[in-house]
């Protein structure tokens, strides 16, 4: 069932109108009674064809007079307009029960917008199975493979025992901390290793609640992707000098004269 | 011969057939799998059915019956969350490998390494999958992070699951770090010492956050015992909370953002 939308009737309605009146003006004729008369006419011409316009909610006269005769034939008696049970359309008059002794009757045609507030619209979905399910499992296949021959042909550092007394140099932390080691050559250490790092994820927890910009468009959020890129590149940066580009006593070293000071 | 091929694997296929029915028809059979289950009726491959796998298998727990077309897209996601918990699991197996043939102390735990790498059927093999899948893992969590704040999808109503998503990012580099040390040789030693060092300057409490991380003023048994059981019991236990947290939200919030 195809329905004319309310804003697009009231919009074809208004247009007419000023046309109407327009056309009036020119011609030297009387404005107000074209004018009033054109939306009747409108709406007498949408009843049969929607049923649901504006004036179209109206029951047609010849089938209110057969249904009351058909009450009268039957003894019953015609539902007087006051004993109606109140309408949501004002003029919307009643029907008496039916020859056959009907117990229901039409109170009125409400338009679904009024009273029920469809929100949800429909969703391009598909079934996880198999759609999603045979992604997940290929890709958990491929990075298994992945890792067992990674590890097949490279074996994980083990050095010599633990000894207090002998420190390695350069001594380095696992390679995602090697960001802090560096920070480390440039600032205090509470600095470099906590309060740098801390206010670091704190803002990061904060993203959303900072960040107000409703729209997930990346050209409405060039500050927020900017900062971001900016702040994952700093942190790249860092561990890669400090993985490749710190030697004995963490000192600057090019790698490929020096050799690679680093360990997994 | 040829004329009694056919009989016979006729009469298998019946054979078959009837104890297949007889152990579907069974209690036991009947109480594994839920009403509906493929397993107890089948598969053809009709909407119906590829709900039901869902629908009446554990998985329901995380997927729903159904998701966003555009979620589906590897090209979105790149599987980099699914890829973070695959890891995980293959970490949980592996790591249940190693403990068989480990012992956190300073006089056992390297010569434990050493002779599951020589002395062991696949040790060598499922400490290098243990060791570079822990760093695949902490690599995946974090293009993770990266590709959920690309795509925004940090806004509301996600806007807690992405505290919990940072939150996990922290665990991901504890849970490496803990595990850092357990080989206990100089690597392992050198790299917490530097890392730990920096946790003292930690204002107000750091020489005591220090103290009880490490079990004393120096690294030494006790530090071992402490990390490994943070490594293999205490932080998974949290982790495992946490991302369940993480996967039901992300289906109350209403399954992954976008599409852009």
């Amino acid at each position: 069932m195809t329905e004319i939308p309310e804003h697009l009737r009231k919009r074809a309605e208004a247009a007419k109108q000023k046309a109407e009146a327009k056309k009036a003006a020119e011609s030297g004729a009387a404005p107000a009674a074209p004018a009033e008369g054109a939306p009747a006419a409108a709406a007498a011409a949408a009843a049969p064809a929607g049923g649901t316009g504006g004036g179209g909610d109206r029951i047609p006269a010849h089938l209110l007079d057969r249904s009351r005769s058909a009450a009268q034939n039957a003894g019953l008696e015609v539902a007087a307009p006051a004993g109606a049970v109140a309408t949501a359309v004002a003029d919307a008059r009643p029907v008496a029960s039916g020859p056959g002794g009907h117990t229901q009757r039409l109170l009125t045609v409400v338009k679904s917008g009024s009273i029920q507030d469809v929100r949800a619209t429909p969703q391009d979905k598909v079934h996880t199975w198999p759609h999603l399910l045979v992604a997940e499992f290929v890709a958990a296949l491929l990075i298994t493979a992945f890792t067992f021959i990674f590890s097949v042909f490279v074996n994980a550092p083990l050095l010599q025992l633990a000894n207090l007394n002998q420190t390695p140099n350069p001594s380095k932390a696992p390679w995602y901390f090697l960001g802090l080691q560096e920070l480390l050559t440039m600032f205090h250490p509470m600095v470099a290793g906590v309060t740098i790092p801390g206010m670091g994820l704190f803002v990061l927890g904060m993203a959303p609640y900072v960040d107000k910009n409703p729209s997930n468009k990346p050209e409405d959020r060039k500050f927020a992707i900017s900062l971001m890129t900016v702040h994952l590149m700093f942190w790249s940066v860092l561990v890669m000098i400090g993985s490749f580009f710190r030697g004995p006593g963490f000192n600057f070293v090019f790698p490929w004269t020096s050799g690679l000071f680093f360990e997994l | 011969m040829a004329k009694t091929a056919p009989r016979r694997s006729d009469q298998l296929a019946d054979k078959v057939g009837e104890i297949t029915g007889k152990v579907q028809d069974s209690q036991a059979w009947n109480s594994i799998f839920r009403p509906g289950s493929i397993f107890r009726k089948g598969y053809t491959d009709s909407p119906r059915n590829r709900s039901y796998v869902i629908m009446n298998s554990v998985l329901y727990h995380l997927h729903p019956v159904k998701v966003k077309r555009h979620a589906v897209k590897v090209s979105y996601t790149l599987c980099l969350g699914g890829l973070s918990f695959f890891l995980f699991i293959l970490l949980t197996v592996t790591g249940i490998f190693l403990m068989f043939f480990y012992r956190p102390t300073a006089a056992q735990a390297w010569d434990d390494i050493y002779s599951l790498q020589t002395a062991v059927a696949f040790g060598l093999l499922v400490r290098n999958m243990h060791r570079w899948g822990a760093h695949l893992m902490v690599l995946s969590v974090f293009l993770h992070m990266a590709r959920v704040f690309y795509h925004g999808a940090y806004k509301p109503p996600r806007e807690f699951n992405w505290v919990i998503g940072v939150m996990l990012l922290q665990f991901t580099l504890l849970l490496s770090f803990t595990g850092y040390l357990l080989p206990w040789d100089q690597l392992a030693l050198w790299a917490v010492t530097v890392g730990t060092n920096m946790m003292g300057y930690t204002p107000v409490f750091g020489r005591q956050v220090r103290f009880v991380l490490l079990g004393g003023f120096e690294i030494g048994s006790n530090t071992l015992l402490r990390w490994y059981v943070l490594h293999v019991l205490m932080l998974p236990f949290v982790v495992v909370i946490f991302m369940a947290i993480h996967f039901w939200r992300v289906r109350k919030d209403g399954g992954i953002s976008g599409p852009l």
